[in-house]
């Protein structure tokens, strides 16, 4: 018989204001009126009425010189050209694929803006568009970069280079886009032993780090040999820190994900998730950032 | 049996509380981790949870994405022990679809549908305990998950019912209340601009009775919207000071 841990409801602590940092955020709620002066310009999160810009979604207020925006706290991903995004296919299309990227449309891959297995560079012909589902098919997942934009928020991704393609045996972790911090690179081979792929999306994929780079990535025959234990364990304590950082609210780059796993090394993988071990050792790590920081 | 009196000779209704006063409200936002936003609240012994999935892709037939704007989805349903008699089917009966499509008129008015063009909100609510003035809880509860979802709103949808009795209107009417069968109204308020994005009436009133019903929910919805806002502000404060710089 497997002992069950139980527990019971606690009462949610107060998060106690920032302290007097000096910069105190103009935060807004839906309804609120930002400004009665027209010569302001209106950006996303507001709207005008009766020459008033009004906010429209919870958050706080940036001013870039005259352009004024409401950042929300969570929201689904907006795409960026040059962002790095994880995604699923969910469909094959006529030369192209739809994938879903937590976007509010589902972004597309187009059949040319990918290299073909192989990496010869040519026409893309009838029998490639047949081929298709052979190289990616519904359900697969995949690294991208947006390409372009589309008016309607839509993305359009491209694969051609040999950091993107398809993903094989890994992790992945749902967090909100706004959890990602931009860094110059977002695919970073961990010391611990593993490897992640930080989409700026929100979709986050840990996998083993292998050896040799170059013929691996951007292939699409994926690597099916077993991955060993010890590499396993590391995944899976990686899966759980990101996803206690996550919950804590604390921005998700290399050096957080490394230090809340050197945090996390005294307990054991499973008791990671439980409430107040998350705590722990993500104070842990807020603490060395800021000490980071300096 | 004596009938029930629901407005005793000194002014206090079968709770204690006055003709215009409503019952204990408590919300908490962000209460789940897989939708885009969640909700849960409690007025009274009534309570409700609402999520929200989207904007996002079509899902279903595709043709009944709208070019221009959000097609704003909503499904509402009663726990089956969410009644005095337990029900058998949490969602599909009639009472309950027309409860989807007045919350769907309802959001359809207050988000701005139209930055979204192609794409689908969906908004679930469930009512765990029923307890009188289920739609207004179910709209109060949707408004703070889609506010979580960062989905950008015209202003809070705040609702509350009115009643009347012996000629005065009862706010935020409770189970009692409702069973005994006057009239009733239930207004759901942008409370900002005034607007109103759904109004009902059971049975008939008098219209120099209206005025006085509408004033009571009218005021019921502005203390509602100083409730939700302040729950808002407190969860919006919370996370940026977790979020830091």
């Amino acid at each position: 018989m497997a002992a069950v841990a139980m527990r019971l409801p606690v009462a949610r602590k107060a998060v106690a204001p920032s302290g007097s940092r000096g910069d105190e955020k103009h935060l807004v709620a839906p309804g609120d009126t930002i400004t009665t002066d027209t010569g302001y310009m209106r950006g996303h999160g507001t709207y005008v009425d009766e020459e008033k810009l009004i906010a429209s979604v919870a958050g706080a207020v940036e001013r870039v010189n005259k352009l004024v925006c409401v950042k929300a706290l969570k929201t689904r991903y907006n795409g960026e050209v040059g962002d790095i995004v994880v995604g699923r296919i969910t469909e094959v299309q006529q030369k192209r694929w739809k994938v879903e990227t937590n976007s509010r449309l589902d972004s597309v891959l187009l059949l040319s803006s990918m290299n073909l297995p192989g990496g010869e560079l040519r026409r893309r012909s009838a029998e490639d568009e047949l081929a298709m589902r052979d190289y990616l098919q519904e359900g697969d997942l995949i690294s991208a970069e947006v390409q372009s934009v589309f008016s309607d928020g839509a993305v359009s991704l491209h694969t051609r280079s040999l950091k993107y393609g398809k993903l094989g045996q890994g992790v992945l972790v749902q967090v909100s886009p706004s959890l990602v911090k931009r860094q110059k690179t977002h695919f970073h081979d961990l010391p611990c032993g593993a490897s992640v792929i930080l989409g700026n999306n929100g979709f986050i994929w840990i996998y083993p780090t292998t050896e040799q780079k170059d013929e691996e990535a951007g292939g699409f025959t994926t690597n099916l040999e077993p991955v060993p234990l010890s590499d396993r364990e590391v995944i899976s304590r990686l899966r759980n820190c990101i996803v206690a950082l996550a919950t804590q609210k604390l921005m998700l780059f290399d050096t957080s994900i490394l230090y809340c796993y050197e945090a996390s090394l005294s307990h054991q993988i499973k008791d990671i998730l439980k409430p107040e071990v998350m705590e722990e050792i993500v104070l842990e790590t807020r603490q060395r950032l800021l000490d980071l920081e300096g | 049996m004596a009938a029930l009196e629901l407005l005793s000779a000194e002014g206090f209704r079968p709770d204690g509380r006055r003709p215009a006063e409503l019952r204990k409200l408590r919300a908490r936002m962000g209460v789940f981790a897989q939708p885009d936003g969640s909700a849960y609240i409690e007025q009274g012994n009534t309570k409700a949870l609402a999520v929200v999935y989207g904007p996002h892709e079509m899902r279903g037939p595709r043709s009944k994405a709208l070019p221009d704007r959000a097609l704003v989805n909503c499904q509402y349903s009663m726990a089956t022990f969410s009644t005095g008699e337990r029900k058998r089917r949490p969602h599909g009966d009639r009472k309950s679809s027309e409860m989807s499509l007045h919350l769907k008129q309802t959001f359809e008015a207050a988000i701005l549908t139209e930055l979204f063009p192609r794409s689908q909100i969906d908004i679930y609510v469930q009512i765990l305990q029923a307890d009188g003035g289920n739609y207004c809880a179910c709209v109060n509860a949707a408004t703070l998950a889609v506010i979580d979802a960062g989905i950008p709103l015209r202003d809070y949808v705040c609702a509350s019912s009115a009643g009347l009795v012996e000629d005065a209107a009862l706010a935020d009417l409770s189970y009692l209340e409702e069973a005994a069968g006057g009239p009733q109204a239930a207004l759901a308020l942008l409370p900002t601009s005034g607007q109103m994005a759904l109004l009902q009436l059971d049975s008939r009133l008098h219209e120099d009775r209206l005025g006085a019903v509408l004033e009571a929910a009218g005021g019921a919805c502005r203390a509602v919207h100083a409730v939700l806002d302040r729950v808002v502000r407190e969860h919006v404060r919370e996370l940026t000071a977790l979020l830091g710089d």
